[in-house]
């Protein structure tokens, strides 16, 4: 069970913050979609499995489309080949999104710096937590996600139509 | 009746005569040079003669050798086996820098028309004939050649690598 937000309770009621709702709907069903290209796809599928067991953080529903994801989980080397169609996944997700790099490989390149492969996946989509390790071990990428969820917790109903996202999205191109 | 390392240098040489030259063993296998303008003939009789029946082409590519002189620049290897007798020869061809081209064989082997198309990729080398030479490996927006060796080593969009942290530096600080 989720602890309820901050509020105030009385007889047959309950009374908080509309953001605090919805933050915590959503941080408690983020469906991801896995973007697995080489080994640290196999450390989430550990992590998906019974063992560590990543349904209990509500993101039992693996999707493997992305318009009904809310988190991409990007997990692997990411070639400048790959990297277009990398950011069509992304442009196709809908609003809310966020991205998790896991991975050496996704968030900088890893040992791999050469012509062929990207420098990070930040250098082509928006990035909202980095989970090092080369591969991470399951916990890591439960770490990660915990700490998405606090991410998402946390923000405003109303961020993604802030000027400063947008700002963001812009310096992407996107 | 096994094929005999001289028996073939005998064939070849009385064939081509002074477009071939350099017959030696090299790591177990026999390796002839041969100009480029009669590596073509040269293949094709390898394939084609009864005797030799060299009809399995295992790999073609492309050397860069930067300190040789300009008529030497790059070498095309192919690597020819007859299954019959377990026989394998290799035949090196060289080309200049400011000519890189050469005839291709895709006419003798349909193997070769990928191998061509990577050593196309790889490091610029124009198979006149071709049937569609064009990128195979990397991204077709690409316009140099990655394995030639003037090309860096490391990727230039690299933005974490430190290098106090690699050795790099005299007293291990800025």
């Amino acid at each position: 069970m989720v602890p309820p937000p901050e509020g105030v309770s009385g007889e047959g009621f309950f009374a908080t913050k509309l953001d605090d709702v919805v933050g915590l709907a959503r941080a408690n069903s983020l469906w991801p979609l896995p973007f697995a290209t080489s080994c640290c796809g196999i450390e989430f599928m550990a992590t998906m499995a019974s063992h560590y067991d990543l349904a209990r953080f509500g993101s039992e529903r693996v999707s493997f489309s992305p318009r009904q994801a809310d988190m991409l989980m990007v997990m692997g080397t990411i070639s400048k080949k790959m990297a277009p169609i990398l950011r069509q996944v992304y442009e196709q997700m809908s609003e809310p999104r966020w991205v998790i790099s896991v991975g050496a490989c996704a968030c900088s390149g890893g040992i791999f710096d050469t012509y062929s492969v990207l420098q990070g996946i930040d250098k082509v989509i928006p990035v909202d937590v980095y989970v090092p390790g080369c591969p991470p071990r399951p916990e890591q990428i439960v770490d990660g996600v915990m700490q998405l969820q606090a991410l998402v917790k946390n923000e405003s109903v109303r961020r993604r139509n802030s000027p400063e996202y947008k700002e963001l999205l812009a310096s992407y191109n996107l | 009746m096994a094929l005999e390392t001289a028996n073939i240098q005998d064939k070849i040489a009385q064939k081509f005569g002074n477009e071939v030259r350099n017959f030696e063993m090299l790591g177990g296998i026999f390796t002839f040079e041969v100009h480029s303008d009669s590596a073509h003939n040269a293949i094709d009789f390898l394939k084609n003669d009864s005797e030799l029946n060299f009809h399995f082409l295992t790999d073609l590519c492309a050397i860069h050798y930067p300190d040789n002189d300009t008529e030497h620049h790059y070498a095309i290897v192919y690597l020819l086996h007859n299954w019959i007798e377990n026989t394998r020869i290799r035949v090196k061809t060289y080309l200049s820098s400011e000519r890189l081209e050469i005839k291709t064989i895709t006419d003798l082997f349909l193997s070769a028309n990928w191998m061509e198309r990577e050593t196309y990729d790889f490091y610029g080398v124009d198979f006149k004939g071709h049937p569609q030479l064009k990128r195979i490996l990397n991204m077709d927006e690409m316009t140099s050649f990655p394995m030639r060796k003037e090309f860096p080593m490391e990727d230039s969009g690299r933005t974490d690598k430190d290098d106090r942290f690699f050795g790099r530096t005299k007293t291990n600080s800025q």
